[in-house]
């Protein structure tokens, strides 16, 4: 709640259960990292996946550290570079794979490309490419959570340039206003496309933005799972709790271009060297040597075992039909 | 019976269908303690508690957006617009979301966004518009507008109990202008039938909305000189009723479209390609459209009523079209 960027606590005694939720946030983060790989520099460049390619290496920090805690009746709204929420809402490297390749298996059965894909059945809505958009839906979501009485809530997820869209004040105003249970996450990953965070605002925090509509905010590490994680906790704890919504602003770097076109040449490679040194990878591997006395090996079995179901869902994907034109016009009315 | 008035119709649809099914809900500006800006939700607030009746802050985009996701989520939206003008500001919202749930992820959103429309009350530029097209226009979107009070419960219920969003167009100037005694019990108006208002076997005119009742004046004005015009009531512009504006291209091979709406980009060019392309061989003289021209809503009264079409108009192409 302060302006202060809060980091983790280190250097306590793990536990098993420390030990536990290590492994599975690397997992979640190595596999969205290799899923992403493996479209964007070899599917891709194949063309076996058309449209663009939009990744979020050097962020899974975010989506893993937050929506790890959601539990089964809450709804998420990840943006375009949160792969891993979904991972963690149970969708299948399959369906997204088949999903960039606009098979008929992908979760939004051909009818919308690469990283825009959702899925009811596990409460996630797919990402609306006009960004900001999400913020106002999942103010609706969780209206309806309030309205029955749930102690269900919302995880929001949205970037620095989000921050400039009208849809983004107007539902945080909103959620404020009717003490909507809403967990904010923003990763500030300092560029939206092109443009740099000092043409997208005067101040130097998203969060402070969020300071004029009464809602509490905190601002993390977000290249470090485990402060995104607790200072997630704090979010979610107090949404939970009825006291209306709370904003996580994630500070980050997107280590990519916008999309696989996107050389990324505006950034200075002094920046880039910088957040390189910080891969949230690397820092969740390091903090599991060093205060866990995790064994190197363990890393590179897991992530064999990542590249092996990636070989599997690849393979799978490539097999799976096309949809068939005379769908074309279905599901475009529930009844007409 | 006494009659009931238009929006008083809207009224008993929206609150019958609020008591039939606790998930339906309304929310917008100044609806719950005020009553709305036409008073269509007064009362409510009261009977249905805070919870179901919502005031929002001043943020159409937010109202949209947050009534997609408590559709989403498994609720019955009812969002009032003011005026169907600043619908415009939750644009991206209806057309960019709402109606590309159900396509691209199978995401039924049932929820009306309900909008007073149209002019004839003086209200200028900004509170008089027909905004109908864009939404007429973007696949995903049913769109209605009852001419009778009749049509307004029934169509407001139909709407409320469809799995679509439904954009509900209110008209202004027919809010307490037209009344009629309703049959009591649970009324409903199918969301794919235009009306046949009245019979005619001499020319069609195709229209919705206020026109309706300007076309049925002009109607009567021409009866008595032998020509009988048949008036076709739209009631929903999306799904069209293609059968019932075939029939009746067929039925008297001349045919007006009639609309309050500005002409370029108006649904009469739409029903003009609907007829040419399938009633062709019938028509014994073009087909005239008749609309606002493209221009905004002026606000002085010499002017509106310069822009709007009118009575004397209708009549006049009307009798040239007969004579054709």
């Amino acid at each position: 709640m302060n302006a202060a960027m809060s980091t983790r606590t280190v250097g306590h005694t793990s536990t098993e259960v420390d030990r536990d939720l290590c492994r599975k946030f690397l997992y979640h983060m190595v596999m969205m990292r290799e899923i992403e790989e493996r479209i964007e520099l070899k599917l891709y460049r194949q063309g076996k996946v058309l449209g663009g390619c939009y990744t979020g290496r050097g962020q899974e920090a975010i989506p893993v550290g937050s929506a790890i805690l959601s539990r089964p009746g809450d709804w998420l709204t990840p943006s375009h570079r949160d792969m891993a929420a979904l991972l963690i809402r149970g969708i299948t490297p399959r369906e997204i794979l088949a999903q960039y390749m606009g098979r008929m298996t992908g979760l939004s059965r051909g009818r919308d490309g690469n990283m825009h894909m959702g899925c009811a059945e596990r409460h996630c809505v797919p990402i609306i490419s006009s960004i900001g958009a999400s913020i106002p839906v999942a103010g609706g979501l969780a209206f309806a959570m309030r309205y029955r009485g749930e102690s269900n809530i919302v995880f929001n997820y949205s970037g620095d340039g989000a921050s400039s869209r009208g849809d983004w004040h107007e539902g945080l105003n909103m959620a404020a206003v009717l003490d909507l249970p809403i967990a904010y996450f923003c990763n500030n990953n300092l560029y939206a496309y092109s443009t740099p965070i000092d043409r997208q605002m005067k101040i130097s925090d998203v969060a402070h933005r969020v300071a004029g509509y009464g809602i509490p905010f905190e601002i993390v590490d977000g290249n470090d799972v485990l402060a995104v994680h607790e200072a997630a906790k704090r979010a979610v704890t107090h949404v939970r709790s009825g006291k209306g919504p709370y904003f996580v602003e994630c500070k980050t770097f997107r280590m990519s271009g916008h999309s696989a076109h996107d050389a990324a040449d505006y950034v200075p490679s002094s920046v880039r060297e910088e957040w390189s040194r910080r891969d949230p990878i690397l820092m969740l591997q390091k903090h599991m040597v060093e205060e866990m006395g995790a064994d190197e090996q363990v890393f590179v079995d897991l992530r064999k075992q990542v590249l092996d179901e990636i070989d599997e869902a690849v393979t799978w994907a490539l097999a799976q039909p096309f949809p068939d034109p005379s769908t074309l016009e279905d599901d475009v009315y529930g009844s007409v | 019976m006494a009659a009931t008035t238009y929006v008083e119709a809207i009224r008993q649809g929206i609150w019958e269908e609020m008591e039939r099914d606790e998930s339906v809900f309304v929310m917008g500006e100044d609806i719950a303690v005020y009553g709305g800006a036409f008073k269509v939700t007064k009362g409510m607030l009261e009977h249905f508690g805070e919870m179901r009746v919502v005031d929002t802050p001043l943020s159409e985009s937010a109202i949209v957006g947050a009534g997609t996701g408590a559709a989403i989520n498994g609720l019955r939206p009812i969002l009032e617009m003011q005026f169907a003008d600043f619908m415009a500001c939750g644009f991206d919202q209806i057309t960019n979301f709402a109606a590309k749930c159900r396509y691209r992820w199978g995401q039924a959103i049932p929820m009306v966004i309900r909008a007073p429309a149209g002019g004839n009350i003086h209200g200028g530029p900004f509170h008089s518009q027909n905004v109908e097209m864009p939404y007429v226009h973007t696949p995903g979107l049913k769109v209605v507008q009852p001419a009778t009070a009749y049509d307004a419960k029934g169509l407001i219920k139909a709407s409320i109990r469809d799995d679509d969003p439904v954009i509900f167009l209110e008209h202004k100037f027919l809010y307490r202008s037209v009344k009629e005694e309703l049959p009591a019990g649970d009324l409903t108006v199918p969301l794919s039938k235009a009306r046949v208002h009245r019979e005619g076997t001499d020319l069609s005119i195709i229209t919705y909305g206020w026109m309706v009742h300007v076309a049925l004046k002009a109607a009567q004005q021409l009866a008595p000189e032998g020509i009988s015009i048949e008036i076709v009531d739209l009631r929903t512009l999306v799904p069209l009723d293609r059968r019932t504006i075939l029939d009746t291209a067929k039925k008297t091979s001349k045919v007006i479209l009639l609309h309050e709406d500005t002409l370029t980009g108006g649904l009469g060019g739409e029903l003009a390609g609907i007829i040419g392309e399938h009633a062709f061989d019938y028509l014994d003289g073009p087909l005239i459209r008749i609309a606002a021209p493209d221009t905004p809503v002026p606000f002085s009264e010499s002017l509106e009523k310069a822009f709007l079409p009118d009575l004397d108009e209708i009549v006049e192409k009307a009798r040239w079209l007969h004579r054709y």
